[in-house]
């Protein structure tokens, strides 16, 4: 992951960013991440509603689905799974 | 005071907006297992209008804004560390002129039926931004004000604050040889906010979610200031495991360390699990089941120390006779 | 000042503080959030006055401290308001934190500054220790002589604040200004609306965020934009760099707005950053700022009639700094005298002396530059002092050995 490096000429004014943090990959953070048993799933959506950094897509229907490229791997949604559905598995 | 038709978040639904919207986007660097993660996005969650969020200096500044990123998809200030309510008063008073003046009425790019909400942590709370808090409280801007309660200055390195509980280890309340944790007790924040007489005030558990977010909506929809605070685990400053952020913040509710209430122009309601140890007091669990999860209070369960497990746990006992009476029980 | 034509105006006895708030009224301004402080109170409760009896339709936030008020301000300006506060001595100081912050987040809010001295001890009239305090903090400073030019600075600060998206600092001497009734020509209201026109949004481009879409710089849900991000050691240098040039970049926009100014007064400002008077043939020069300024045009008066070839020149703009037209205007001069009305502790001399005496070291002939420093906590500067002051500058010539830095009317 490299930031790109603007010069003071090419930078909006007022020092607002100018990236979304979508774009920086938390996920490389990550020792540990969700592994999903769809089988034990039952679509409670806590692990969805819990997650400290909006990682989970879920449509309120499905499994919902983990962004591992930003997850960081703390395992509140596997601790917090009613149905212990949730594996958290070394990356 | 408060708008009586009660929302019923439906968690279907909050993740199809949350899915198209995404007011708060992954990539930001709060630390894993962050409360104030959770906090930020159930706040999103309850909106009811679009939102301009006003930030106090803190974890949740810092982490979400990492020039020249940012994981903002809501219109969003930070000025500093003392000033966030000052600054919401400010953007609350230029959105009632120029929506009175009609000015942009012509200008399809810009939209100024939003709802004001001011963001700060313990520090810029109890401590260095109280004057500009009751300042805008005493003005009756309309502005919805969450502390996220963190319990101490995480971002500059666990150093104790106001919000500080009795016996916590902080960098500043070391666990000495003489003097162990902090020797003070927290201050009474919601006490002070309530006695601005503003017409709603509320305390959050992010873990109960249905109940938070009700609450969130509740202190969009007053006529006039709001404040809530908002329990924030904090794994790195408490010493807990990131996967026990919430089962924390559950805790915290069962042992009445953090009971959950809301006041509507001053009156008292307990609400959720809060309610039914009132009514079921062998309910209320002991406080050892929530300090022992975390490495702040470690110290407090050597023999020697003891006492301080029977001081914490008399002090909530008292704070939460206080509540039962104020809430009619 | 010359005046260069007559235009419909109304003659009124005002003080400088009233005469701030008058332009304040016709200014468009939709947020002022300011908090009493003498000897600014007189602009904050005549805007009161404006407001409640319905003459002006504003939001006055009346804050609880000097600190909120600028950081109202900075809100009220970023969701797209005109914003405007006013204050003076430790009220600036107490601001010092956001003043800094507002310039650096490129935030167009005008504050009258009504200059008095810094705590301690407290003292509650005049010298320049406040402004000059807050010199680097990245404001454009317009510093006016009068009532008249108070009121002329405050309406087009906000055309310069919006057009360079920097706030600029508009300042008048405490008492001997702001409490003192003056003649002031004040204009039309629709003269002033039209002028100033309401506050215009600059657009940006966000290209990873809105695509390529321009969208406006300002707290608003349709184009969400993050302001007062944490900057690291990869960006802030840029950062910074491009906010000096937005400094230097004010210049034409400063001057321009004079000019435009002088169309609808009639009253013009030339050469804008300091004008001269009587310097054509001096030999010495004496260069201060503000009311005083008039004290000294009148010396200037008395000792031409004796024969002597001394002349004034009144700084205006303090920042951005006309470090280019000091070296123009003052190389020729074999004597500068630079009067400054506050301390800069340890350095060597006030702080318009050593801007003005670095400027002049590039020059190819240098005058020899001499600093007074006088009037701090409101002393008087009586004619004879300022005759003083010239006639020894008359006799210095430079030579080496003679002290650079003298204080004005203090006891010893």
């Amino acid at each position: 992951m490299s930031t790109p490096m603007v010069g003071w000429k090419d930078l909006p004014m007022a020092a607002i960013p100018f990236l979304s943090a979508r774009e920086y990959p938390t996920g490389e953070w990550a020792v540990f991440q969700p592994k999903i048993d769809e089988s034990k799933c039952v679509r409670c959506g806590l692990c969805w509603m819990y997650c400290p950094d909006s990682v989970y897509r879920w449509d309120g229907e499905g499994v919902p689905v983990p962004d591992l490229d930003h997850c960081k791997g703390c395992g509140i949604c596997a601790t917090e799974c009613p149905t212990k559905a949730i594996e958290m598995v070394r990356v | 005071m408060v708008a009586t038709a009660v929302w019923r978040p439906d968690i279907k639904e909050l993740a199809r907006v949350e899915g198209r919207e995404r007011p708060v986007e992954s990539g930001h660097r709060l630390c894993a297992g962050c409360g104030a993660g959770i906090i930020i996005r159930q706040i999103a969650m309850a909106a009811r209008k679009p939102l301009v969020w006003v930030n106090a200096t803190g974890c949740v500044e810092v982490a979400t804004t990492i020039f020249p990123y940012t994981s903002w998809n809501v219109p969003w200030a930070h000025n500093a560390f003392e000033n966030a309510a000052a600054v919401g008063s400010g953007v609350e008073a230029a959105r009632k002129k120029l929506a009175r003046s009609n000015r942009f009425s012509d200008d399809p790019d810009v939209e100024l039926d939003y709802d004001v909400i001011v963001l700060g942590g313990d520090g810029g709370t109890y401590d260095i931004g109280l004057q500009s808090i009751s300042g805008a409280f005493e003005r009756r801007h309309k502005i919805l004000y969450v502390l996220y309660d963190n319990e101490a200055y995480m971002n500059t390195g666990i150093q104790r604050s106001g919000g500080t509980p009795f016996g916590a280890r902080t960098t500043t309340t070391p666990v000495g040889k003489v003097i162990k944790g902090k020797p003070l007790f927290k201050k009474p924040i919601m006490d002070i906010m309530v006695a601005h007489g503003i017409p709603y005030a509320a305390t959050v558990s992010p873990a109960y979610w249905n109940d938070a977010l009700v609450k969130f909506r509740r202190g969009f929809e007053a006529d006039g200031p709001a404040f809530i605070h908002a329990f924030s685990t904090c794994p790195l400053g408490w010493g807990s495991a990131p996967e026990d952020t919430v089962k924390i913040m559950k805790l915290a509710v069962e042992t009445c360390v953090f009971p959950l209430y809301e006041v509507v122009d001053g009156e008292y309601r307990l609400t959720g699990p809060s309610v039914s140890i009132a009514k079921n007091p062998d309910r209320k669990k002991p406080v050892e089941e929530y300090l022992k999860l975390q490495g702040r209070f470690r110290h407090m369960f050597k023999p020697e120390n003891k006492w301080m497990i029977d001081k914490f746990q008399e002090w909530v006992d008292k704070q939460w006779e206080v509540l039962l009476k104020r809430a009619g029980y | 000042m010359t005046v260069q034509k007559s235009v419909s105006q109304t003659m009124m006895a005002l003080n400088g503080d009233e005469a701030v708030a008058w332009a304040v009224k016709q200014s468009n301004v939709d947020v002022v959030a300011a908090y009493p402080i003498t000897p600014q109170t007189i602009i904050v409760e005549r805007i009161s006055e404006f407001v409640h009896n319905g003459e002006v339709d504003l939001e006055f936030i009346k804050v609880e401290s000097e600190h909120s008020a600028l950081s109202a301000s900075w809100g009220a300006a970023l969701a797209g308001a005109r914003a405007f506060t006013a204050t003076a001595a430790n009220g600036l100081a107490l601001m010092w934190e956001i003043l800094y912050i507002t310039a650096s987040t490129r935030t167009p809010v005008v504050m009258a500054v009504v200059n008095r001295a810094l705590s301690a001890p407290i003292n509650i009239h005049n010298d320049h220790s406040d402004s000059m305090g807050a010199r680097d903090s990245g404001w454009i400073q317009l510093y006016s002589e009068d009532a008249q030019e108070a009121y002329d600075n405050t309406i087009m600060a906000f055309r310069i604040a919006e057009e360079a998206m920097l706030p600029v600092m508009v300042t008048l001497d405490g008492f001997t200004i702001s409490h003192t009734l003056q003649n002031v020509s004040v204009l039309p209201d629709e003269v002033v609306s039209s002028f100033v026109g309401v506050r215009k949004i600059p657009r940006v481009k966000l290209p990873s965020i809105h695509g390529d879409k321009e969208v406006p710089l300002m707290l608003n849900p349709k184009y969400p934009v993050t302001f007062g991000p944490l900057d690291l050691f990869d960006y802030y240098f840029e950062h910074k760099v491009q906010q000096n040039e937005a400094m230097k970049a004010s210049v034409p926009i400063i001057e321009r707005v004079h000019r435009e100014f002088a169309e609808i007064s009639g009253r013009s400002y030339e050469p804008v950053h300091m004008i001269p008077y009587r310097t054509e043939d001096a030999d010495v020069v004496l260069l201060g700022l503000s009311s005083t300024m008039s004290v000294v045009r009148k010396v200037v008066d008395e000792l031409r009639e004796e024969g002597k070839k001394v002349g004034a020149v009144r700084l205006r703009v303090f920042r951005p700094f006309p470090a280019d037209m000091i070296r123009r205007e003052l190389s020729g001069f074999s004597t500068v005298g630079v009067l400054d009305r506050s301390l800069s502790f340890g350095a060597e001399g006030g702080p318009v002396f050593v801007e003005v005496r670095s400027a002049l070291y590039s020059s190819s002939s240098k005058p020899a530059v001499y600093n007074y420093v006088y009037g701090l906590g409101g002393r008087d500067l009586p004619p004879k002092l300022i005759k003083k002051a010239f006639n020894e500058l008359l006799e210095a010539r430079g030579e080496p050995g003679r002290p650079v830095v003298k204080y004005l009317g203090v006891r010893e």
